[in-house]
């Protein structure tokens, strides 16, 4: 059997908070243990939380394995541990070959250093020996577009091209197995599709990947086997056509198990968001959107306490494929911040006219109260985009994200051409 | 983290088996050997962003022991009339100052390697032993730089040089042993107490006057003299001036003093930084 990676019972437990908590300092150790001598008991109050959980799956050579799940279910956690930054708290991982891990896009790229040097740099902490660097350079120049640059400090470079450098040296480890997490969130579009192209060819090249992303295309396109994680522990094993489905099944069941009762949320919780509503201009509720219609976003929320809160202050992110932000809508750009809100009701949004395109977009939601965070809730709806008669003319661009009002004249008469 | 590696002939490929850690681990310190390229990567990062990042670059290595050798001859050699065991004192003084900057120097840096470079911790792996290394190994090229001062100084009070110079590596390795077992104490700390940082300086202020620098250790009657020694820079210190500058009698027991403390540092050092190895990433 040619098993490149087998773990059995894998288990990762955090301590809940230690992570926001300011770090220890050596007094309030020493107090903390001055304490507990007195009280004359060893027992430790932290909360703990397993970010993962009985894990167990084998991977075989030359298998391209896509892991998802929801915000939290521990994909990262997972991802840690397979390429050793981390160590499980219970369980073992079996790895046979050398792992490359990508897990953010530039790792160890220095501002003063110039691109040179840094592809060298950045190269060796991934896990590339000198002879190897020196034979990929000039590959990985060309795939970066940044010859003209290779001198100049990598601090003058633009956030474009910092980004294709660090793409460009990962791609070019050729480890046997391939760790990515979600690192092609990253870029424009043209350079998201060249990073997905090198992907599937390494994909081809008889290494194991494994692979971490929101694209649900990208897991399709790239994997034959996915790995679906929920709450830490594995909910689905196998054909990758099978596994989103199951994933987005989760999705809407999680949907449907109310805000009001998910736990994967920041905020000191004053104010709260109990459900998101879709409706159309006219406040009947909706089941799907259509381009160029005017929608508005129903927030429900409830207040600790039952009382009013002052200063309230109310951020939507709309997130497309590949987790990105596509757009900010918040009070405070609109100078509207709400003096004082009511210990529980809705919230609405005005949306005229729907500025995008056709798919599948998901909510973030985010409040304020007095200038401290009561709640931030990623991915607290989906909505679904289909075709709408934006431009009045019965045709829709199929490139891009966005569609904005626009119109076309000529400068200049057109004189006809002479006989 | 506990992460034995076996190499199987049979496949290609090691097996690495990452299991939780539990109790004292082993060093592992083959694999740090498999990292080396990445060591050497990382002493030539440190060595190049600290001559670019500065106005001044090389010639800060220079400075700093030429100007606390300036002030320690002002108030110590002149002022205080120091005695310097028959040596001019701005001689005596740079002979420790030299070793003392590379140490000083060694033992901060590496002692905030780790927080420093938190980004990769949490990003990738690689044997987390080879970050103080390499910034206390990076520190060589600035000592070499002092110590080409130091010889122009030497040429222009005259000092002979004796065969004793061929000790001067071995002397060297005592310092960078050193600094790098505080340097493991104190960076695995720091990911842990962030306070540790605040205490470092002082630290090594503290440590600047309990070494023979500004004054002979001379002054000390045995056996004072040699369990002065157990502070394992005295060693360095009054083994540079007896290798350098021929001071009376050869440090014999005082470095063997030293020699066994810095290897203890170093030792419990490793041992502790690679127990603490496991949480960084999760702390950091």
């Amino acid at each position: 059997m040619d098993i490149a990676v087998r773990a059995e019972g894998l288990g990762k437990q955090y301590q809940l908070g230690a992570r926001q908590a300011s770090y220890k300092t050596i007094r309030e150790s020493l107090t903390a243990a001055v304490r507990r001598l007195g009280r004359r008991s060893r027992e430790q109050r932290t909360v703990t939380r397993w970010a993962l959980k009985d894990v167990s799956f084998e991977i075989r050579r030359g298998e391209a394995v896509g892991i998802i799940g929801r915000n939290g279910a521990g994909k990262t956690t997972l991802l840690k541990l397979l390429s050793r930054i981390t160590a499980p708290t219970e369980g073992w991982v079996e790895i046979c070959g050398r792992v490359g891990s990508l897990l953010e896009v530039g790792t160890g790229f220095h501002p003063e250093l110039t691109g040179r040097e840094n592809i060298y740099l950045s190269a060796a902490i991934l896990g590339m020996n000198k002879a190897e660097i020196g034979r990929r350079f000039e590959e990985i120049v060309e795939f970066a577009e940044i010859e003209d640059f290779l001198d100049t400090p990598f601090k003058r470079y633009s956030t474009g091209m910092q980004l294709r450098l660090g793409f460009a040296v990962a791609a070019h480890l050729q480890p046997e197995i391939l760790i990515v997490d979600e690192v092609l969130a990253v870029g424009d579009a043209g350079f998201q599709r060249k990073c997905l192209g090198k992907m599937e060819d390494v994909a081809k090249s008889e290494r194991t990947i494994l692979f971490v992303s929101h694209n649900m295309a990208a897991v399709q396109n790239l994997c034959t086997r996915v790995i679906v994680l929920d709450g830490g522990r594995v909910c689905f094993d196998g054909d990758s056509s099978r596994g989103i489905e199951h994933y987005l099944r989760l999705q809407d069941v999680v949907r449907q198990t109310s805000l009001a009762d998910r736990t994967d949320r920041q905020g000191n919780q004053r104010l709260k968001f109990v459900g998101v509503q879709l409706l159309d201009s006219s406040l009947r509720p909706l089941s799907v959107a259509h381009s160029g219609q005017g929608v508005t976003l129903c927030l429900k929320y409830e207040c600790d306490g039952s009382r009013p809160m002052r200063n309230v202050q109310i951020g939507i992110d709309i997130v497309g494929a590949f987790d990105h932000r596509l757009l900010n809508l918040s009070t405070t750009w609109k100078n509207g911040d709400f003096a004082c809100v009511a210990e529980a009701g809705e919230i609405l949004c005005h949306i005229p006219r729907l500025p995008l395109l056709p798919g599948r977009y998901s909510l973030d939601l985010f409040a304020a109260a007095s200038g401290e965070m009561a709640d931030y809730i990623r991915d607290a709806a989906t909505i679904e985009v289909e075709a709408g008669d934006f431009f009045g003319s019965g045709k829709l661009p199929t490139l891009g994200y966005f569609l904005t009002e626009h119109s076309w004249s000529l400068e200049g008469s057109c004189k006809a051409a002479p006989s | 983290m506990n992460l034995a590696i076996r190499e199987t002939r049979s496949a290609a490929a090691p097996v690495i088996r990452i299991t939780p850690s539990k109790g004292w681990v082993d060093l592992r310190l083959r694999d740090l050997w498999e990292y080396r390229e990445l060591l050497y990567f990382l002493v030539w990062r440190d060595i190049k962003v600290r001559y670019k990042q500065t106005a001044l670059g090389a010639a800060w290595a220079i400075l700093q022991p030429l100007f606390t050798m300036l002030i320690f001859s002002i108030f110590f050699g002149r002022l205080a009339k120091m005695p310097s065991d028959g040596i001019p004192y701005p001689v005596f003084a740079f002979t420790g100052l030299a070793p003392w900057t590379f140490f000083a120097n060694g033992l901060s840096q590496s002692s905030n390697s780790l927080v420093q470079n938190a980004n990769l911790l949490t990003k990738v792996y690689f044997p987390r032993l080879a970050l103080p290394l390499a910034t206390v190994l990076s520190g060589v090229v600035d000592f070499a730089l002092a110590m080409v001062v130091l010889g122009g100084i030497m040429m222009y009070y005259g000092v002979r040089i004796t065969a004793a110079i061929l000790w001067l590596p071995a002397l060297l390795l005592l310092a960078l042993v050193t600094a790098l077992g505080v340097g493991l104490w104190l960076s695995a700390l720091n990911v842990e107490y962030r306070d540790v940082r605040y205490t470092i300086p002082f630290l090594t202020q503290v440590w600047l006057f309990a070494t023979p620098i500004a004054y002979p250790s001379s002054l000390l009657p045995e056996p004072w003299r040699t369990l002065y020694g157990l502070n394992p820079m005295v060693g360095v210190v009054e083994g540079f001036r007896w290798a350098l500058l021929g001071t009376a009698t050869a440090p014999g027991w005082m470095i063997v003093a030293s020699s066994l403390a810095a290897l203890l540092i170093l030792v419990t050092g490793a041992y502790y930084f690679r127990r603490m190895e496991c949480s960084f990433a999760d702390v950091v």
